[in-house]
């Protein structure tokens, strides 16, 4: 028991991701409306983005923009760059491009609803399927 | 159906947790994640780039292939938005608020329509109060938040920033004008045809830059070939290639805001929304 808790206070992190990333898809799997369904789908992809970003820190680092770095950058005396003293860039890149993608997707997943909408006057999905099913 | 979707969402839950025992700890510098190629970008970069800000610098010149068509899957979705949601007929419906009385005018089926200025201002069918205190907060707020959003992308080379969040935020100015005044005021001032032109044109100045690179003789996206037509020594030039790519990522990430916002909130008619 001991060990379980100090197994979870060490990775915290990825446990609260993942608790996140399951309210996402139970919403995702068991919600009847559309939107709802979005909504978790977004949870999802928020658990993602907070799983990267935190892939990337480092204890006692800082963020990734080289300190004094005006007019050191060429030609002038080298500035001595540790990798260890600012965090990873790379995950911040990804899930930079990831937020406005899901941002569009998004946009996109709520124009189809709107359709959806205009269509069948509801976005419960067994109303949908049963006036699917009637025709 | 929630007894399965519980059971589905315990057994992954449980497996990723169970999994997480092998996951590096929190914060650790010799996580696998920071071992193998990020030590290159956070030494090499300033050297190679000349350019401060890493996330900038690994974003549109290491990586700036995947940047470009992740503005063009941007440009994609406000397209998406745009062909299933417009419609171009206008509603016959038309309510008119007389603003010296406050009185409000109805036409019904009727293609009349009253000329729109001081005296008369064209509403929404749901009752809209005419808001003295929004609308001047939002307007003195909304130059400040521009300004910010350029300021952002101008200086996404040495500072946290850079063209998809300057983009994002000039967006949200157009939405905050959106939500404040009403759709209909803020699809005048920035039309239909300028959003669309301006999402084509940011996906154009990217891949237009890289174009240009190629022709002055390197490959596409190298911007160190810009050093022929701009007064700047090669290393330098990279981070003025990267300003322009994000000055052109911002231009698309800002009209296609704006374009799926004006076109979800009113359901493609452009004339009434939130």
């Amino acid at each position: 028991m001991v060990d379980l808790l100090t197994h979870i206070v060490a990775k915290y992190n990825y446990w609260l991701y993942i608790i996140l990333m399951m309210i996402g898809l139970y919403a995702m799997i068991v919600k009847n409306n559309l939107v709802k369904k979005l909504v978790g789908m977004n949870i999802f992809q928020t658990s993602i983005i907070l799983f990267f970003v935190s892939i990337g820190y480092k204890k006692g680092a800082t963020i990734p923009i080289i300190e004094n770095a005006h007019g050191n950058g060429h030609g002038g005396k080298q500035l001595l760059i540790r990798a260890a003293d600012y965090i990873n860039p790379l995950p911040h890149v990804l899930m930079l491009t990831a937020i406005v993608v899901s941002v569009a997707t998004f946009g996109v997943a709520l124009a189809l609803a709107v359709k959806i909408y205009q269509r069948y006057q509801t976005l419960e999905e067994d109303e949908i399927r049963m006036r699917l099913t009637r025709k | 159906m929630k007894f399965f979707g519980f059971l589905i969402v315990s057994l992954c839950g449980g497996l990723l947790l169970y999994a997480s025992s092998e996951f590096p700890d929190w914060g650790d510098p010799d996580s696998p994640a920071s071992r193998h190629l990020s030590p290159h970008y956070i030494e090499e970069s300033l050297a190679e780039t000349g350019v401060p800000n890493l996330v900038t610098s690994v974003l549109a010149d290491y990586r700036s292939f995947d940047t470009m068509f992740e503005t063009a899957v941007i440009f994609c979705a406000g397209l998406a938005c745009l062909l299933l949601l417009r419609k171009y007929k206008p509603e016959t419906d038309r309510y008119y608020r007389h603003i010296p009385t406050g009185v409000i005018l109805h036409f019904k089926n009727s293609r009349k329509s009253l000329p729109v200025g001081s005296e008369f201002e064209l509403m929404d069918a749901d009752w809209v109060p005419y808001d003295l205190v929004i609308k001047t907060v939002c307007r003195i707020l909304i130059p400040f938040i521009q300004l910010y959003a350029l300021y952002v992308v101008a200086h996404g080379d040495f500072s946290p920033g850079g063209g998809f969040q300057g983009g994002v935020i000039f967006g949200s100015s157009l939405i905050l004008l959106a939500i404040s005044y009403n759709l209909r005021t803020a699809v005048q001032r920035i039309k239909e045809r300028v959003l669309g032109f301006l999402c084509v044109l940011g996906v154009l100045i990217y891949a237009g830059l890289g174009v240009l690179c190629m022709f002055l003789g390197g490959e596409f996206l190298d911007y160190s070939r810009l050093a022929a037509i701009l007064p700047a020594d090669p290393v330098h030039v990279r981070a003025l290639g990267m300003l322009g790519v994000e000055i052109g990522v911002g231009i698309a990430v800002m009209a296609v805001m704006a374009a799926i916002y004006v076109n979800i909130a009113s359901a493609g008619r452009h004339d009434e929304g939130l």
